[in-house]
């Protein structure tokens, strides 16, 4: 085996282009959980559009025994099915890569490529003679692709029957057709192509202790475990799976043994107004409730947050972040609300905002949410994304501590409310700027009156200006208290270099695999990824430690460094830009260009020159 | 408004409910709407009620949007826990805080510019999610914190202060509330105590979602002639359509109805309301004849008031979801959360 073979091992990239709503993320499945299931690292990105029926979609498979996270840029395998992308698609093939396309029907020679291996597998035709009934002919010539794939790259196919197997535990015969399209196609590329390719699977044992989640599932998994009871919500793209799940989840572990009666509310709202004043009406009222919603429902709910945050209401809001502005591009990512998210509601406002990874961190992020958002008495809103939120993701198995009691924060119980002479809702008794609260129906001395109109450290409407600005300024003290509670930034540093390089949420794998790329060309950066505002004192301490820093972020105003030149006290001609918001997940080779093209403009336009 | 504090002493000789309180315990704050504003009645009726029906007041929960209306949460049984929200969302804050504890006792107060307008839609939908609440709107077909603007239950032809005539259709929330499966529709004038306090304590008890649209005149932008919500017009065109009495658990129905004539509805908690047809064709149980004969009064500018429809027995929004009798708040951690074993279990599907 050649240096050049052994490199391709375990280390490319397939990327498949179908129709949605031809059953073609069941074949993706198949292909990347088997790859998983042979011990290799694997990630998954799914490209779909805002549709049910008939518009093109691209699912991308990166094999990767590096266990990188992010898109790399590069496609090695094409799977082009969908004749309307056909000729986009053959264009993106890497020189040295392949193409595999449906033979039945001539190709025009005008797509043809010198530079790439093609492979013509003849799949409606083998489908056609093989399966009856248009639906499934369709459904099948997807599964067929897998089968192909199976056979080129040395696929465990035990481990795709076995897949079958339990995703049909309960139609056998299913497996059985399924079965028939894997070995179809499996058996045309054994007969006709040399098989493996160079560029293959080898079994790797990498992914044990590991799942594949994506992060929506993840959020909702640690909202069930946090103990969240109220769920509402209003439909939306890309924020529905997580309230699915949610569902999904509590429908399994959330009926009680003896009385079959269900311990949690899920309500649908009519829109993302009322859902978020149920979340707060319920959390005033001391359940755990959340929501879940992408930008548009963010606009909406703002004079909520605002009520929430003056009145001092917990509140747990996922933002799984889509293309804006306006209705955008529904089912494309970007990082687009932060600065709305970061001062939701008009007049003197801030928001405490977690920002995730991956999926991992969707888990325990929720989970902490609940505990900062009754810990702190004003919303905590958990900024995922697309990326994040509907692909796969590996991550390690989570791992929960049975000694975990949530954290109610300040809530006095009937015998404290008992010992008090009189209850005051507003007065800071312990100088962190957190009142105490109490729950309705619980002790006669502990009814208060809560509003979003002026009112007094003891409750009371006012429109006097000194007790208003006392509340406003004590609110302040608590969002000191916020910046010591909320998760510390994650910080990579040797302290040598003069250069770092920040991100937040879903940016970070692209970060991590462009440092590794950027160190074998001799540049060292220093990392910083912000897990949440307010910022912790060390993300001032890295922004002042360093004298050139890259803020990578996706949207294209550059809201994230906006809101460090505002909140912390970094000089603006420190900070440069590395901005994505093409809609499509930020890939490493976007960032190495960045940073190349501001320390080494030459070498940077040699490389777009030659790319 | 008043200025002058109300002193807390109650004399000994004032009558106390089954809880051994007075009215004086159901009280709020000092009002401060405008001197003869039929809100205020309004408050003084739900204290009536209140204290006639013995609710704990820290079990009761005062909800209200924005507006003169909303303000009035805070005038009645200061022992409550009050929220006051944000401009037509009362019904989503109800909708949370029951789903979270709904062993309390609910009340919303609202206006027709609350309810009417940006509050149309919660409003619709707390009635199809059936939301246990007691929903009263302080209906005047006027602005009044903003001045005197028409509200979306303006009449045609009715005029402003300023002058000017309202030529858009009003909606009407009885009429709204009857073809959106409401189970307890009623309305009332915020002058006719007598009426509205039995009908604040069948809502209060009701299983459900029950609505009272109380006719209660702004004295200072809509009580001219030429308006149709004045307490002058108001009086004329009221009629009482049936006559309800509250007859709580413990209490023995002692008055004498004719046969025929009365029509006892046992409540959720064994509470019982008999209801007394003043108008021998008008059955308070079918909903299509009852929305047709309000609609034929309405043309003919004739307010039907008391208990107008009851519909017991159709499930709440906890019946349907099918959650446990006791609070949702106080469930135990315990019960809520699969633990490390569960967590196992789950991430299985997830190799």
């Amino acid at each position: 085996m050649s240096s050049s073979e052994s490199k391709m091992i375990n280390d490319f990239v397939i990327k498949i282009a179908t129709v949605n709503g031809t059953g073609s993320a069941s074949a993706n499945m198949l292909l990347m959980k088997s790859i998983f299931r042979s011990g290799i690292p694997v990630m998954g990105k799914n490209y779909f559009p805002s549709n049910i029926q008939g518009l093109p979609t691209w699912y991308e498979i990166r094999v990767t025994k590096h266990g990188y996270v992010a898109c790399s840029g590069r496609v090695d395998i094409m799977v082009a099915m969908n004749a309307e992308t056909y000729s986009k698609d053959v264009r993106e093939v890497a020189a040295g890569g392949y193409l595999v396309y449906d033979s039945t029907w001539p190709r025009p020679a005008l797509l043809k490529r010198e530079d790439i291996t093609t492979l013509g597998v003849p799949f409606a035709k083998l489908c056609n003679e093989n399966f009856n009934g248009v639906r499934t002919r369709i459904l099948m010539k997807n599964i067929c692709y897998a089968g192909v794939l199976a056979a080129l790259l040395d696929l465990d196919i035990e481990h795709i029957r076995q897949l079958l197997a339990e995703t049909y535990a309960k139609k056998p015969q299913l497996v059985a057709s399924n079965m028939k399209a894997i070995e179809l196609g499996f058996n045309y590329a054994k007969a006709n192509f040399d098989c493996p390719l160079p560029l293959r699977v080898e079994k790797m044992d990498m992914t044990s202790g590991y799942i594949m989640m994506d992060g929506n599932t993840a959020a909702a998994l640690g909202c069930l475990f946090a103990g969240a009871t109220v769920a509402a919500w209003y439909p939306i793209t890309p924020s529905t799976s997580l309230m699915d799940a949610f569902k999904a989840f509590s429908d399994r572990n959330r009926i009680d043994p003896q009385t079959g009666r269900k311990n949690f509310a899920f309500i649908q709202a009519e829109d993302e107004l009322a859902a978020i004043g149920m979340v707060i009406g319920a959390s005033w009222n001391g359940a755990r409730a959340f929501t879940a919603t992408s930008g548009p429902g963010i606009s909406l709910m703002n004079e909520f947050l605002g009520l929430a945050y003056y009145a001092e209401v917990p509140a747990v809001v996922f933002d799984i972040q889509r293309v804006g502005p306006s209705t955008g591009m529904p089912t494309r990512t970007q990082q687009s609300d932060i600065m709305t998210c970061a001062y939701a509601s008009h007049g003197d406002t801030r928001q405490v905002c977690l920002y995730p990874a991956n999926a991992e961190e969707c888990f325990y992020m929720a989970v902490q949410a609940f505990d900062l958002a009754e810990r702190l008495q004003t919303p905590i809103l958990v900024l995922s994304d697309i990326d994040i939120g509907m692909n796969d993701w590996m991550c390690r198995e989570f791992k929960w501590d049975d000694a975990y009691r949530p954290d109610r924060g300040k809530i006095l119980d009937k015998s404290a409310i008992e010992k008090l002479e009189k209850f005051y809702r507003y007065v800071d008794k312990d100088g962190d700027g957190i009142p105490y609260r109490t729950l309705p129906g619980v002790h006669p001395k502990g009814a208060y009156f809560t509003r979003g109109s002026g009112h007094t450290q003891f409750g009371v409407y006012t429109e006097d200006s000194a007790d208003y600005q006392l509340l406003l300024d004590r609110l302040l003290g608590k969002w000191a208290t916020a910046k010591k509670l909320v998760p510390r930034a994650v910080i990579d540093a040797t302290a040598s270099s003069e250069l770092g390089i920040v991100s937040l949420g879903s940016c970070d794998g692209a970060v991590r695999e462009a440092m590794d790329l950027l160190s074998a060309r001799g540049v060292a950066l220093d990392y910083m990824r912000v897990r949440a505002f307010p910022f912790s004192e060390d993300v001032d301490r890295f922004l002042a430690a360093h004298a050139v820093i890259f803020i990578v972020e996706q949207n294209r105003d550059a809201q994230f460094r906006a809101l460090l030149t505002v909140e912390t006290a970094v000089e603006k001609s420190k900070l440069r830009s590395i901005l994505h918001y093409a809609g499509l997940p930020i890939t490493s080779r976007f960032i190495v260009d960045g940073v190349l093209a501001e320390i080494r403009p030459d070498a940077a336009s040699r490389a777009a020159a030659v790319r | 408004m008043s200025f002058i504090a109300k002193p807390k002493i109650a004399h000994p000789s004032l009558p106390r409910n089954a809880l051994g309180m007075t009215r004086r315990d159901y009280e709020g704050a000092l009002s401060t709407l405008c001197a003869g504003c039929g809100h205020d009645s309004i408050t003084a009726a739900i204290v009536e009620a209140c204290w006639g029906i013995a609710i704990e007041p820290h079990n009761l929960i005062k909800l209200s949007g924005i507006g003169c209306s909303s303000k009035t949460t805070a005038y009645f049984v200061s022992g409550a826990h009050g929220f006051n929200s944000v401009h037509g969302r009362m019904p989503s804050i109800g909708m949370g805080a029951n789903a979270a504890n709904r062993r309390l006792h609910y009340i919303g107060v609202s206006g027709d510019g609350d309810t009417l307008s940006i509050g149309l839609g919660q409003f619709c939908h707390a009635i199809r999610r059936n939301l246990n609440m007691l929903y009263i709107i302080e209906n005047n077909g006027v602005y009044g914190l903003t001045k005197g603007q028409f509200s979306a239950s303006a009449d045609i032809g009715s005029k402003a202060k300023k002058g000017e005539t309202n030529f858009q259709p009003p909606i009407d929330p009885v009429v709204l509330a009857m073809t959106l499966g409401a189970t307890f529709v009623a309305r009332s004038f915020s002058g006719d105590k007598e009426q509205l306090v039995p009908l604040i304590e069948a809502g209060l008890n009701h299983n459900g979602f029950a609505l009272i649209d109380v006719l209660s005149p702004c004295v200072t932008f809509n009580d001219h002639e030429g308006s149709t919500k004045s307490y002058a017009y108001t009086r004329e065109h009221y009629e009482p359509a049936v006559h309800t009495d509250f007859i709580p658990l413990q209490q023995e129905i002692t008055a004498q109805y004719a046969p025929g004539e009365a029509l006892p509805v046992v409540l959720h908690d064994g509470s019982r309301i008999v209801l007394r047809k003043l108008d021998s064709d008008y059955d308070p149980t079918d909903r299509g004849a009852c929305t047709a004969t309000i609609q034929e009064r309405l043309k003919e500018e004739e307010y039907l008031t008391g208990l107008l429809f009851i519909g017991p027995g159709l499930p709440e929004f906890h019946e349907l979801n099918e959650t446990p009798d006791g609070p949702l708040n106080a469930v135990p951690y315990e019960m809520l959360c699969p633990g490390s074993a569960g967590m196992k279990k789950i991430l299985a599907r997830y190799r």
